[in-house]
């Protein structure tokens, strides 16, 4: 045994060629145990990182950290001016998937329903539905994704966000970083980048398969937002408002990524 | 007598012992993620012959209601499985590595041999350089196994603005299943990887930390030059 020690500070040309074998296999081999050792000690510092400041959980810090750099990259890499592929009317589900009541409490009163919209000067708009539906009328028609992992090709209608803006001479609002969106029990709430929210294909949507959407779609208004996990996609709006620092959000708080842009 | 030859390069050990972590962080985040939405299945009409995963499954591992923390993984991790993979194939492309794990004209002959004698069934052992046939062709597969894992990733990870690529695997939903099948893919190159490793033995295992395998040269004189043919 000692001459193993031995032979590992003896010179490659002073052993024989069993002893070089042991040598450089033994050099080697500790070199591929410390590799290991760092490899496990990088893993267990991960684990001892703090959680993100979620409510529920939440993802180690560095995580977190690492999702918010791919959001400046891919947002530097893609484009976000892309549309959601759009299919024809016959191509969506008969019966949208309901996943998630979140918000969507029961002592919810729809005849008093109306969404506030807190302006940057501290004033409120009350805005109802038949306001709205003054407004010009886009249909989408495309696969609406779940974080989940499930899709389905549903068919929305109502006012691009992009529209409402300008209607209601908001564009001094939207020029802000992020919009905030929440449900009137605010139960549920999300944050949404300002580039997403006037994509083309955002709506302010009132209507599912051409008819008004059904309560657990969140009757009568919810976001459709395509570029986007259906997590965004909140049902039910009660109220908006415009902030360049990120507003708080549901899933987010919950360990998820904040832009889950798609 | 014996002999140190050299085998892999220090490069090639780096880049195969760093990605089995990380791959299997990928796998592991992977899982977390599908299980959210668990709805592949083999089986035919009604029957299902084998479901993906069993309950028992998920919960030897832990993995049930991990989603977020699994997404957290897998786009974090996935940059060092993409930069290694990319190293790899740069690597073997300018050092000149690829001649010897590219496959060519003699492969597939060789790996049928190759198959046939791991099976018994031939005696006599194929031609083996550094690698053989079979191995050159699991090896280039594996690569070509990883590029798709980015690319459906990456289809599944922005359909939108990457719908172009989406598309190409055959849609969103096409995608993922390519993803997840591609990723047993890996499970099964593993477990037929480790059998083929603890058969090969120990101086073929070494060779991938110490980089050398150690060759028996036989100890007789040298060969009596040949007689030159006479014309």
């Amino acid at each position: 045994m000692a001459n193993f020690i031995k032979n590992i500070f003896t010179k490659n040309s002073k052993l024989n060629i069993d002893q070089l074998i042991v040598k450089k296999t033994i050099v080697s081999f500790f070199f591929f145990f410390l590799c290991i050792g760092g490899g496990i000690w990088a893993w267990s510092w991960l684990q001892r990182q703090p959680l993100d400041g979620g409510i529920r959980g939440g993802v180690k810090q560095p995580l977190k950290d690492g999702l918010n750099a791919n959001e400046s990259v891919f947002n530097k890499l893609l484009s976000d001016k892309n549309k959601a592929k759009e299919y024809p009317k016959s191509a969506a589900v008969k019966k949208a998937r309901v996943n998630g009541g979140y918000g969507m409490g029961d002592d919810f009163d729809p005849t008093t329903w109306a969404m506030y919209v807190m302006k940057a000067k501290g004033d409120t708009l009350v805005i109802k539905l038949d306001d709205l539906k003054k407004l010009p009328k886009t249909e989408v028609i495309f696969n609406f994704k779940c974080i989940e992992g499930w899709s389905q090709i549903t068919w929305w209608g109502g006012v691009k966000f992009s529209d409402f803006v300008k209607a209601y001479g908001l564009t001094e609002e939207s020029a802000m970083k992020y919009l905030g969106l929440s449900t009137p029990d605010e139960e549920y709430y999300v944050g949404i980048d300002m580039p997403s929210a006037l994509h083309p294909q955002t709506l302010l949507c009132y209507e599912l398969n051409g008819k008004p959407l059904p309560m657990d779609q969140g009757y009568p208004l919810r976001l459709i937002i395509p570029v986007k996990y259906g997590v965004k996609s909140l049902k039910r709006i009660g109220s908006m408002y415009f902030d360049n620092e990120r507003p708080p959000d549901f899933w987010a708080e919950r360990g998820y990524d904040y832009f889950t842009g798609l | 007598m014996k002999k140190i030859v050299k085998k892999h390069p220090l490069a090639i050990r780096w880049f195969h012992w760093f990605n089995f972590p990380i791959l299997t962080i990928m796998i592991w985040s992977g899982l977390l993620i599908y299980w959210a939405n668990d709805v592949y299945k083999i089986g035919f009409g009604d029957r299902t012959l084998l479901k993906f995963f069993p309950e028992s499954f998920y919960q030897a591992l832990n993995v049930p209601y991990r989603l977020a923390e699994g997404m957290a993984y897998h786009f974090v991790f996935m940059w060092l499985f993409f930069i290694n993979g990319f190293a790899y194939v740069l690597y073997t492309a300018i050092s000149g590595e690829w001649r010897y794990l590219l496959p060519n004209r003699h492969s597939f002959k060789e790996a049928w041999q190759v198959l046939l004698h791991d099976l018994r069934i031939r005696k006599k052992s194929p031609p083996q350089k550094k690698y053989n046939g079979a191995q050159r062709i699991a090896y280039t597969a594996i690569i070509v196994m990883g590029l798709g894992s980015i690319l459906t990733g990456l289809a599944i990870y922005k359909p939108v603005q990457l719908g172009w690529l989406c598309a190409m695997f055959g849609g969103y939903e096409m995608s993922r299943i390519v993803h997840f099948v591609l990723t047993i893919g890996y499970v099964l190159f593993f477990l037929v990887h480790l059998f083929q490793v603890i058969r090969a033995g120990w101086n073929n295992f070494r060779g991938m930390v110490t980089g050398f395998e150690v060759e028996k040269i036989k100890d007789e004189p040298p060969p009596a030059p040949a007689e030159q043919p006479s014309k």
